[in-house]
């Protein structure tokens, strides 16, 4: 098990109010596996996705990622754990827009202290996996939506985290692109990559393996696995 | 860290207006900073060399009645002072650093200087004695020096300075012309000058203040020593001029002779003072210096305004940036690295100003030079010193934004329109 959160609780303070978002939620994610956490907006699954991604932590619960205990990381330890283990994909690509690909490609590699030669192999290595080898040049405004978005995950892809972790990842592109990175997610997934996907699109969520849906920060699994402790919900 | 730098040379290139403007309060200051430093080292070397001159170390050893120099021409005969002798002279001489010595008698201020009804006015009479123009350089420009027999026979012969021959006599010869010195006649036998080696030509505060100003009636009208109480009527005490052998050994051989000159003076509110030339150039330098000191602080303010700029254009860089931020933070940039970024952006932003400043500094020394006629030197611990400041000022100013951007959220940095 690489990935596990157990009654994880999270609220937010709004005025003086508490109001909770996610609400007793467990989940394992195995090595290999292709998850996709479904839901509305407003459902809470940004919460979920900042909690798994290391950006925020949960009021309550525990939350180990690779066998280390997330709750009691400090700041910068979330920093490096983010650098090594999460792959982020964003919805609005996130490009750093005066730099090549490559160099955005190569952003976390310079956070991970790696030479510039180096950088520039594992760069260039991401760029030709996401089908970009001939384009490893070329600004973010030179690129098309998909390719950009394709660019973002080669920059997710290269410090060789354990998860790939996408927050609507289609949510910018038109249906033909949006459907060539469900098939780069595939291809990444048949390779052994981890992904867990966000979306409130049911079409995009098909493409998973597993289907979790998240609804007023309660978590139910839908179908797919039979695996009883994936996915748990009180009450 | 050269990543970081080469991102910042980028993002100041992207913004080439933007960041000249920012630059600009850091390029005016750093001028303003180096030029005023350049005027004031051209100037201070200028009063050292006026006033010292390259390679005459004379020092002169007057007689001073409490802070005043004593005239004899006003205050009479100075009681208890002995006339100095020639024991005294050769113990002077085995001073260390002292090259060269010379008695002379002096009227500053003389009056009855005449040639054919043409006065000289603020003309000067030193009577000599033989070794007067070797120790300050003093050369024969036409005629005769001063012989042993001009001195044993109280002959009446005079040599003249090329200023006094040209305020007498102007454009014609005046050797054989003679002279009166209060009522006694004099044969000139010789024009002199300072020798090319020892200019420039200034000897003391007053050659100083003629020189700057070269008022041109003035003169000297040198006459042998023994004729001395022919003209004046008594045997004065004499003043000392001594060649230094170096410009350092100045102030201390000069104080060392007024002591021995000391020794014998039974008076006790006259005494020899060296006129400590060393000394009187610092407070020149000093006075000028001062006045400048404050031109500095005013620059600094330019400096401090630059500053605030600075500070100003990286908030709204920060705010612009945020989502940058957010996202190098999601991707796992630690605060510390953020906070690098933008110190480095800032550092590198006001050290290019304080380049630029630099040379325009540099350029406008220049300047000011051609036009104002005052020399100006660059002061290269001054540049140095100006890009670290600039730079310091980048950090410090670049500070409080940059802590701000290293603080940021990455989920609202992110969520950031």
């Amino acid at each position: 098990m690489i990935m596990e959160l157990k009654h994880i609780y999270k609220d937010y303070l709004q005025g003086k109010m508490t109001v909770p978002i996610l609400k007793d939620i467990s989940l394992s994610v195995e090595k290999g596996e292709y998850l996709a956490i479904m839901g509305p907006s407003g459902s809470g699954k940004t919460t979920l996705m900042n909690v798994i991604g290391c950006l925020d932590k949960p009021t309550s619960g525990s939350y180990f990622l690779n066998g280390k205990d997330i709750f009691s990381c400090s700041e910068n330890e979330l920093s490096d754990t983010r650098l090594y283990n999460i792959g982020f994909v964003f919805q609005s690509f996130n490009l750093l827009p005066k730099q090549s690909a490559l160099e955005n490609v190569y952003l976390p590699l310079i956070y991970a202290g790696i030479s510039k030669k180096e950088r520039i192999e594992l760069a260039t290595k991401a760029l030709e996996r996401v089908g970009l080898g001939d384009r490893i040049h070329f600004k973010p405004t030179q690129l098309s939506g998909g390719q950009q978005q394709r660019v973002a995950i080669a920059r997710a892809i290269v410090n060789r985290p354990t998860i790939l972790l996408a927050d609507e990842p289609t949510g910018a592109l038109d249906s033909s692109s949006g459907k060539q990175i469900m098939e780069l997610f595939q291809t990444l997934n048949d390779e052994g990559m981890t992904i867990i996907m966000i979306t409130h699109d049911a079409d995009i969520a098909a493409h998973a393996k597993r289907l979790a849906i998240i609804r007023d920060g309660i978590l139910t699994e839908k179908g797919g696995t039979s695996d009883e402790k994936a996915i748990t919900h009180s009450n | 860290m050269l990543e970081n730098i080469r991102l910042s040379i980028q993002g100041i290139w992207s913004h080439k207006m933007r960041s000249f403007l920012t630059m600009l309060g850091i390029i005016i200051g750093i001028a303003a900073i180096i030029s005023i430093v350049s005027t004031i080292k051209g100037t201070n070397e200028q009063i050292k060399q006026n006033l010292i001159g390259s390679g005459n170390n004379t020092v002169e050893i007057k007689l001073y009645q409490n802070e005043w120099e004593y005239e004899p021409a006003y205050n009479g005969l100075p009681q208890g002072v002995p006339v100095i002798t020639e024991e005294t002279i050769n113990e002077i001489l085995e001073i260390d650093g002292v090259d060269a010595a010379s008695l002379y008698l002096a009227r500053n201020y003389a009056e009855g200087i005449y040639y054919n009804g043409t006065a000289l006015n603020g003309g000067r009479v030193y009577g000599i004695d033989s070794r007067y123009f070797s120790t300050c350089g003093y050369q024969l420009q036409k005629g005769r020096g001063f012989v042993d027999k001009d001195y044993s026979g109280f002959r009446k012969v005079a040599i003249i300075d090329t200023s006094a021959a040209k305020s007498l006599f102007g454009g014609t010869n005046p050797l054989g012309k003679t002279l009166e010195l209060n009522k006694e006649v004099f044969t000139i036998i010789g024009v002199c000058e300072k020798s090319n080696t020892f200019k420039p030509v200034i000897n003391s505060m007053e050659d100083y203040y003629n020189y700057t100003s070269s008022t041109g009636n003035t003169g000297i009208v040198f006459i042998p020593n023994t004729d001395w109480p022919i003209v004046y009527n008594y045997d004065e005490p004499q003043n000392l001029i001594i060649r230094a052998s170096s410009t350092d050994d100045m102030s201390s051989a000069g104080r060392q002779c007024a002591d021995i000159l000391n020794a014998y003076i039974t008076a006790s509110d006259i005494q020899y003072k060296a006129s400590d030339l060393l000394e009187q150039a610092k407070h020149l330098q000093d006075l000028s210096a001062s006045t400048n000191q404050q031109l500095i602080w005013i620059a600094s303010i330019s400096l401090l305004v630059g500053g605030i700029g600075v500070m100003n254009i990286m908030l709204v860089s920060v705010t612009e940036r945020t989502r940058e931020i957010g996202l190098k933070k999601a991707i796992g940039a630690k605060k510390s690295r953020i906070l690098g970024q933008f110190l480095t952006e800032a550092a590198v932003l006001t050290s290019l100003g304080g380049l630029i400043g630099v040379v325009a500094g540099i350029i406008l020394a220049q300047v000011i030079s051609r036009i104002s006629q005052t020399p100006s030197a660059i002061s290269l611990p001054a540049i140095i010193f100006s890009v670290i400041f600039s730079m310091a000022i980048g950090i410090l100013f670049g500070l409080l934004p940059s802590i701000k951007a290293a603080n940021l959220n990455p989920i609202d940095a992110l969520r950031h329109e």
